[in-house]
């Protein structure tokens, strides 16, 4: 089994199926801290930070006694030599950013809640993150690093040896501590550092006479250093997300093992050696078995450090597409939370430097069919940026989309917005796709079928229409249910095109403001443009008319249209609180209206068709994307 | 954990022609043979039987060549003027010839003195043929007539004469033995049948007709004439299929391929243009020293003759493939035991376990999934790489870019490297695909090797050509820009014109009609 914390939860995993077995729930906030019992291999201690230690049995996922200690716990270790205390890394009290080691007595009282109120500090001044501190040979001494100071603390000899380094800032990084590990059997103490380096000390019984040896491979920060069972090898990670794997010590021996995917954040061996575990930044685990061979991956939703794509809803799985791994697009399951698979749009070797800009998707649109897909990739530069737009279509046989149109920079400047024409009768010859970008031009992308029989391929892409308002950059695009008009956005104006003919049609404005989201209304409104602009108002034109319907006063970041009934909804951001609106363009009263959603910012949203209708409320599930957490909230 | 990804060269559209498989069928001819003659080569025709050999006609003259012969194997001059249209009967026994006097004479390919002589035009024939009975000859003349002759007792079977104008072209079907063709420079093309009286079809060209031709299934007819070629469904009563003006002169001849899959035409434009019979557009063109009066194809393909009107022949064989199929024998496996492996059919109830492919890396791959970036470059500027494909080193020096290294790649080379590097970049910064990447790389290049300019004759050399490079596409852009200001003066032009049009438009109302109708 493995055992990992998350969020609120500590999460069991089968090692050989890779599925969650079992979730353990019961701390008020963040676990930071899990260790088996030293003393029972059955049972886990857990810790939080509401500031309580949960001892659990993992097999069948019941605690068995909380102990509340009181102030946040930042760490947790257990000793096999301590019989009943844990060690756990707390605030000090009265100073801020500072932090000590304390030893918790945990009382062998009866019944399930109790409270450890025994604290004695052993060391003063260490660093918050778990990986700071670590224990050495059987529970003999204790090694804190922080900064570019290393403490050794001798339990038995009460002695307390402190080491540092000089302070060298070099191009790379600066020599700081990043993280320790101790020897299993030795007198010997491993340490990462933020360029790169690892020192192995020796020695440090004597404050002078200590030695240190120095391994280097990482060209940035070691993330995480650990030691096999016997000892005999070391394993360290960093942001490379190559885990590189010494022998002996020595810096010449070493294997690779290369590509893992992103950044590993933590490295552990399992008790009998034989399988080690690194856990990435993105919210992935990798197994690996004990000859450096990749063996699973236990992965979920992968967090993209920026979702530049917004949530897109597949149409063909109902998976919901957003940013994966870099250059990755993943689709991700609601219903069961798993990466139904990841599609490598960029096709590029990603180099995990830091400060290096790589290309990454920004723009994904689907057709209404869910058969053509399109990308946008860009790699910001200083001069130009290089964008590069492909069309991929869906190939039955292989059940993945295949590349089929390849366009060097679609625009001269960042692309703003895209959409297919989404029309279910017409057959595919029909499909248009629309691309606004900030050079002030919208393009219009039409498949062409090659009339030569020797081809390859029978259809590709190529550019129809180019259209520009009064050179405003364009920046939002939208077509109309049935397909017929095209609107799109030039900052504060929005223009409607005729889909056969290219001709401008008209155009509405509301000033003051840019327009940030455009969106026709479905079904019975769709004679309704909706639009939301940049100081606050949302409005509603008569597109019969051409006249404003109705407007309201709001700011609104995201106006999302439900592709199955003609609801749109809203979230507004005012005053540090997310509010939900649910209308109907026909009416400027809201149907629901749900206030302080949430304190953060919500950026995303995204509709999501559910498999058969609910019976009660209004049918429909909402997608919120928070700044940081992806939830998903009932709007009934 | 995924694998390493080789780095991804762009395809760039190229500009100019599309390579195409005609384009390398039609280019795999060995070096033209040139072959003077008396004058104006009016007809080529090959032999239908083996060796293929061909006869010429010019002037007086009626040459017969083999088929790599550079000298006549034959001639037949018992012509008092010119001699026109020299064609072989379908066994390549016979030759027939019309002349300039009005008279056609029947030749042996054995013998030389005629066989027998046909009078009864009155004015030059231009046009003789055999229909493919192989008993009687067709003829067409200058007199507006065309006649029908019979070969044993050498009489004249019948006689039309609907042209008005001189015929000039014909041509007999394949299926029918009744059946031929003429075209005339009264712009029409007809077609008679033996059987009756009269032309059964008459096609309006438009043009006078240079050159009549039937596809061997009867069922099409292409006539040349002005500019155009144009194809007519004869099944369906002299419908017009397509119209092809692709030669900016009169296009003087037409010819099919032993397939029929593409059809070739002459003009007085120097070139030939080869056509695909299905899709009507030219998949290949030739270009010639002076205007192409006749052409012909040799029934295996192998050989393209063209006659000019300067006299000159050309004539171009195509490469032997045998070559291929030699060096395919060579690479046949030589020990018994890997065919045993390879012929080893799974039966359906096996499990297959595939091996796992071992993926082949480029060089220049294995030096960057290494990070050795400076090697890597190095092996994109080896000649092969950086001559032949030009994009792959392009490729890798955007991939070097984009890692952030390719300065340091750039760095620390020798006056031989840099010399190589900058020719590299000298000829390619003018390509529009590769500029964009190619400025960079010069850009850096110019900075690291600024201090060391004067050092080396060779390097400061390529600095100039590089500047000159630069200096004469800046000129170049200048004038597109001037150019494309003068378009945009005729193009707002149009667009006023335009505009006012609408404006009527909106006052009656029409435009908010439309869009009325859209909206619903």
């Amino acid at each position: 089994y493995l055992l990992c914390a998350a969020g609120d939860f500590v999460k069991v995993h089968s090692v050989s199926t890779e599925e969650t077995v079992r979730v353990m729930g019961g701390h008020g906030d963040l676990v930071t801290g899990i260790q088996l019992n030293p003393h029972n291999h059955m049972q886990l201690y857990s810790s939080s930070l509401d500031g309580s230690i949960k001892l659990w049995d993992f097999m069948d996922g019941i605690p068995i006694k909380t102990f509340t200690v009181g102030s946040k716990l930042l760490a947790l270790y257990t000793l096999p030599s301590a019989e009943d205390s844990v060690f756990v890394v707390i605030p000090k009290r009265g100073e801020r950013d500072t932090f000590q080691l304390v030893s918790v007595k945990l009382t062998k009282g009866a019944g399930q809640d109790l409270e450890a109120k025994e604290l004695s500090v052993v060391l003063d001044g260490v660093g918050a993150s778990p990986k700071h501190i670590a224990f050495g040979r059987e529970g003999e001494y204790v090694v804190s690093v922080k900064e570019i100071t290393l403490q050794v603390y001798f339990f038995k000899r009460k002695l307390l040896n402190r080491f540092s380094l000089r302070a060298v800032k070099t191009k790379g990084g600066d020599n700081q501590f990043s993280c320790v590990a101790c020897h299993p059997t030795e007198d010997c103490i491993a340490t990462g550092h933020a360029d790169g380096k690892i020192r192995l000390w020796r020695n440090f019984h004597h404050k002078k006479e200590y030695t240190y040896s120095t391994l280097h491979w990482h060209h940035d920060i070691v993330m995480d250093l650990a030691f096999s069972v016997e000892g005999t090898r070391l394993l360290s990670g960093g942001v490379e997300s190559v885990l590189v794997q010494w022998h002996n010590e020595s810096a010449c021996q070493k294997d690779f093992l290369p590509r893992l995917g992103s950044p590993i954040e933590s490295i552990s061996v399992s008790s009998d050696g034989s399988l080690c575990c690194t856990l990435h930044t993105d919210n992935r685990i990798t197994i690996i078995n004990s000859n450096l061979r990749f063996s699973r991956s236990i992965q979920g939703l992968i967090k993209s450090r920026d979702i530049k794509t917004g949530l897109v809803v597949d149409p063909r799985t109902k998976a919901l597409v957003l940013n994966g791994e870099p250059g990755h697009l993943q689709f991700y399951c609601l219903q069961s939370d798993q990466q139904l698979f990841s599609l490598d749009i960029v096709q590029r070797q990603y180099i995990h430097q830091a400060g290096l800009k790589q290309s990454d998707l920004v723009k994904v649109a689907f057709n209404a069919q869910g058969t053509w897909l399109a990308t946008v990739e860009e790699r910001e530069e200083v001069t130009d940026p290089e964008l590069e737009l492909k069309l991929w279509f869906y190939n039955e046989e292989t059940q993945s989309f295949k590349l089929n149109t390849r366009i060097n920079t679609p625009h001269d400047n960042h692309i703003t917005d895209m959409c297919f024409r989404d029309m279910d009768e017409l057959e595919n010859d029909s499909l248009i796709l629309v691309t606004t970008g900030r050079d002030c031009v919208f393009k219009v992308w039409v498949m062409v079928e090659d009339t030569d029989p020797e081809a390859q391929q029978s259809v590709s892409w190529s550019c129809d229409f180019v259209g520009s308002y009064h050179n405003y950059q364009a920046t939002n695009c939208c077509f109309s249910e049935d397909g017929s008009l095209l609107a799109v956005s030039f900052e504060e104006t929005i223009t409607v095109w005729d889909s056969v003919t290219w001709d401008l049609k008209c155009t509405f404005c509301h000033p003051p403001g840019n327009i940030r989201n455009i969106c026709f209304g479905r079904l019975t409104c769709s004679k309704y443009l909706i639009g939301a602009t940049d100081y606050g108002f949302l409005c509603c034109w008569n597109l019969l008319t051409c006249a404003l319907e109705w407007s309201a006063h709001l700011n609104i970041v995201v106006l999302q249209p439900d592709p199955l009934s003609e609801h749109i909804a809203a979230v507004s951001w005012l005053s540090k609180e997310s509010s939900l609106f649910v209308f109907k363009p026909n009416e400027p009263r809201p149907i629901y209206i749900q206030r302080n959603l949430c304190k953060e910012k919500i950026l995303l949203a995204a509709f999501v068709p559910r498999d058969e209708p609910e019976t009660t409320g209004s049918e429909k599930y909402l997608w919120l994307r928070r700044s940081q957490l992806f939830f998903l909230t009932d709007t009934q | 954990m995924a694998a390493y990804k080789p780095v991804v060269v762009p395809a760039c559209p190229k500009l100019g022609e599309r390579i195409t498989q005609d384009t390398l069928y039609w280019r795999g001819d060995k070096t033209p043979v040139q072959i003077k003659e008396f004058g104006a080569i009016n007809k080529v025709d090959f032999s239908p039987v083996t060796p293929y050999n061909y006869a010429v006609t010019a002037s007086s003259r009626i040459h017969v060549y083999g088929r790599y012969s550079q000298e006549p194997i034959k001639t037949f001059s018992r012509f008092k003027d010119a001699a026109y249209c020299a064609t072989y009967r379908d066994d390549g026994r016979l030759l027939v010839a019309g002349s300039e006097d009005g008279t056609i004479r029947l030749f042996d390919t054995a013998g030389r003195a005629p066989l027998r002589q046909f009078d009864g035009h009155t004015k030059p024939v231009h046009l003789v043929g055999f229909l493919s009975d192989k008993y009687r000859i067709f003829s067409g003349g200058d007199d507006y007539s065309s006649n029908l002759w019979d070969i044993p007792s050498a009489t004249e079977i019948v006689s039309y004469t609907e042209h008005t104008d001189y015929v000039r072209c014909g041509c007999a079907s394949k299926v029918n033995a009744d059946v031929f063709i003429t075209g005339s420079y009264d712009h029409t093309v007809k077609l008679f049948d033996a059987r009756t009286k009269s032309s059964v079809m008459t096609i309006e060209h438009g043009h006078p007709v240079e050159s009549v031709l039937l596809f061997p299934s009867g069922g099409l007819l292409v006539s040349a004439g002005g500019r155009y070629v144009k194809v007519w469904d004869v099944l369906k009563g002299g419908q017009l299929l397509v119209s092809l003006k692709n030669h900016h002169k009169t296009v003087t001849c037409l010819c099919l391929n032993s397939s029929g899959q593409r059809l070739l035409s002459g003009s007085l434009d120097r070139h030939v243009k080869i056509y695909s019979t299905t899709s009507y557009k030219v998949v290949h063109s030739f270009n010639y020293a002076t205007s192409i009066l006749s052409l012909a194809l040799s029934p295996e393909d192998e050989t393209i003759v063209v006659g000019m009107t300067s006299g000159v022949l050309n004539v171009k064989h195509r490469k032997p493939e045998e070559r291929n199929e030699k060096s395919q024998k060579k690479r046949q496996p030589a020990y018994r035991t890997y065919v045993k492996g390879r012929s080893y059919m799974p039966k359906q109830e096996d499990f297959c376990v595939s091996k796992p492919v071992k993926r082949v890396l480029r060089k220049y791959d294995k030096l960057l999934k290494s990070f050795q970036s400076s090697k890597a470059l190095d092996a994109v500027l080896e000649p092969p790489i950086m001559l032949h494909t030009p994009e792959v080193t392009v490729a890798v020096m955007q991939e070097l870019h984009r890692r952030g290294t390719l300065r340091s790649a750039l760095a620390g080379r020798n006056e031989k490297q840099v010399n190589l590097l900058l020719t590299f970049v000298a000829r390619r910064v003018i390509e529009p695909r590769f500029t964009s990447v190619l400025v960079t790389v010069a850009d850096m290049i110019t900075d690291i090797y600024q201090p060391v300019v004067g050092q080396s004759a060779v390097v400061d050399r390529q600095f100039l050509k590089l500047q000159e490079a630069i200096g004469k596409e800046i000129d170049y852009q200048e004038e597109l820009l001037e150019v494309l200001g003068m378009m945009d003066t005729l193009f707002a032009t149009f667009t006023k014109k335009k505009d006012t049009y609408l404006e009527e438009n909106t006052s009656n109302g029409f435009t908010d009609a439309t869009e009325t109708n859209t909206n619903d």
